[in-house]
């Protein structure tokens, strides 16, 4: 890991000079126009400088959309409306919901699916063919049938979430539940270990590695399902909305804000599953 | 045995459907809809007792499939269940036949406009990187943690960014399909070309190969099952990318453009029926990727019967 911190680093450097050298290009005609229509003739710096700092820019220079998130975040009240704090919270809070929903709802899928050999012949190919159906494309019609019975707000979104995320879950969980070898089931059957006893002490434990790679995924489907479930229905907060308004309006710093925000949220909760992981692994006995 | 109940079954559902389409409700329809059902997962429960060989394999998701279908329409249309909340297959059906010239286009706008020019730019940069990366090892440890990384973040919400940068037009949603297929193309084709053995890289080196022929003879055709579950990942990611991108502002036309206006006016028989066609164009654009995943990589261990 160490290794690779030298490279990494150097990537980003080079992917922030690129950024800066991209904003300059992008940005250059706008203020170019204005300049002109304004009778202005700037110099090459001055011309630099107004690119970088432009209000509505085509592409927003990092500090920019530094400086817009500290604004957002630390300056206003979490109260706020205008706070990203307020509307991180709005899409987390339902991502969290579905996620708790989906894994349940994934597990018990898991294990009922390893234990009746008629529900895996004839529903776990469904679930794998579903992998390739677009199931994003059903939040507008779980957001209207649900406003439709006077459910809105949290619960529509945690829904989509919870749908987008069950399927990593239950195909992981199957897949892990059926880790275990021949030779280790026939050595609880020697001890003439009870179903519930081979369960808990050889497939729910050999299964953790596969549930907790399909958290992961799923995790990341959960903020991605609770992000667009705000789009269609017109949300008035969360960071889909604020995605929504700032592309109504035009205020790309706005939208880039929202979207860092977005992937640091993201990162930190699969980072969080991850440390869990490792946690995990360690109680269980596995060496680093 | 099995033939006969599967007969019963689906004699009971055609009468169940018919009677309830015909105005009937009643205890007599809802001891008809239990008593199918029943007879419906011990014929479910059957075949997938039976020997998994050739097509009889199909029997218990098709009998599976085919019983939800059946009670999905026996009970929308029992119950009077209003169109908002779930119009039942056959209505879905109809409103398919009605607006197929519809949905056509917005197949061809979404589907082979933005998703198969967005996938086949996307995979091919991936693959092209990767192959830089191969020869250039400082920028592979650079490019894989953040290839890795990306896949946690939420990639599509770049959509109004590059609406703004390309126009509302299928260019901006074939940009986001870029977006979201580089970097698992990326990855995996990367950790693919650096999957074949020591001992064979070692055997083209005493060959004296040169770094061409050991990518075209050794490396490109070990990496084809890693490339090809990039390519097979990347198939439902790019429909969705296209689709949700078409959320945030689109011409009047495509698949996400249709699903959001037809779902605000409440006609939830279109939108249904739009879904019909993205999980039909899905699963097709899949089981092809699969297909060719055959006929390339026929020598590997998962591919053997």
């Amino acid at each position: 890991m160490s290794r690779s911190i030298i490279p990494v680093l150097t990537i980003c450097a080079g992917l922030v000079l690129l950024w800066y050298g991209g904003a300059i290009w992008m940005n250059w005609q706008v203020v170019a126009d204005t300049q002109a229509r304004a009778g202005a003739t700037p110099g090459l710096m001055d011309m630099v400088r107004l690119t970088l700092n432009h209000a509505r820019p085509l592409l927003p220079a990092p500090h920019q959309i530094l400086d817009e998130l500290w604004r957002s975040t630390a300056t206003l009240p979490v109260t706020s409306r205008r706070s990203l704090v307020h509307h991180a919270w709005v899409t987390l809070s339902a991502a969290l919901v579905g996620f708790g929903m989906g894994t349940a709802i994934g597990v018990l899928l898991a294990v009922a699916v390893v234990h009746v050999r008629a529900l895996e012949r004839s529903l776990m190919p469904w679930i794998v063919a579903s992998q390739a159906v677009p199931v994003l494309a059903l939040a507008p019609i779980v957001i209207v049938a649900l406003g439709a019975m006077g459910l809105e707000g949290l619960l529509p979104k945690a829904i989509i979430a919870a749908y987008l995320c069950f399927f990593p879950i239950a195909i992981g969980m199957v897949k892990g539940l059926r880790a275990p070898d021949a030779m280790a089931r026939d050595l609880m059957r020697t001890w003439s270990a009870t179903q519930a006893q081979v369960f808990w002490k050889l497939r729910l434990p050999a299964s953790l590695p596969y549930l907790f790679a399909g958290l992961k995924v799923a995790m990341a489907a959960a903020v991605v399902g609770a992000i667009v479930a705000e789009l269609p229905a017109g949300a008035q907060a969360g960071l889909g909305a604020r995605l929504l308004a700032g592309s109504y309006f035009g205020q790309t710093i706005q939208i880039w804000a929202a979207l860092v925000a977005a992937a640091i949220l993201s990162a930190t909760l699969v980072g969080l599953l991850g440390a869990a992981e490792r946690l995990v692994a360690r109680r269980m006995g596995a060496r680093a | 045995m099995t033939a006969l109940l599967a007969l019963a079954v689906a004699a009971a559902f055609a009468a169940l459907i018919a009677a309830v389409h015909g105005g009937a409700a009643g205890a007599a329809v809802w001891a008809g809809v239990v008593l199918a059902t029943g007879l419906a997962a011990w014929l479910v429960q059957r075949l997938g007792d039976a020997p998994e060989r050739g097509l009889a394999a199909l029997g218990a998701p098709l009998a599976f499939g085919a019983t939800v279908l059946a009670l999905w329409e026996v009970l929308v249309v029992g119950l009077a269940v209003p169109m908002v909340l779930l119009p039942a297959p056959s209505a879905i059906a109809a409103r398919f036949w009605l607006a197929a010239p519809m949905l056509w286009g917005d197949f061809t706008q979404t589907f082979l406009k933005a998703v198969l020019s967005g996938y086949a730019i996307g995979c091919g940069a991936g693959f092209g990187l990767a192959l830089v990366a191969d020869r250039v090892p400082f920028l592979r440890r650079g490019l894989l943690p953040l290839g890795h990384l990306v896949a946690a973040l939420p990639v599509v919400g770049i959509a109004p960014i590059l609406a703004m940068w390309f126009g509302f037009d299928w260019q901006s949603k074939a940009a986001v399909v870029v977006a979201m297929t580089f970097f698992p193309m990326l990855v995996n084709t990367v950790a693919g070309l650096a999957a074949a053995g020591a001992l064979e890289r070692d055997l083209m080196r005493s060959y004296a190969a040169s770094p061409g022929q050991t990518l075209w003879l050794l490396k490109l055709p070990a990496a084809l099952p890693f490339i090809f579950t990039a390519l097979k990942v990347n198939a439902p990611l790019a429909l969705i990318g296209a689709i949700v991108a078409e959320f945030f502002g689109s011409p009047t036309q495509g698949m996400g453009f249709r699903i959001t206006t037809e779902a605000a006016k409440l006609a939830l028989d279109l939108v249904w029926a739009e879904i019909v066609v993205a999980a039909v164009a899905g699963s097709a654009f899949y089981g092809l990727v699969a297909l060719a995943e055959r006929a390339a990589t026929f020598w590997h261990p998962s591919a053997r019967p």
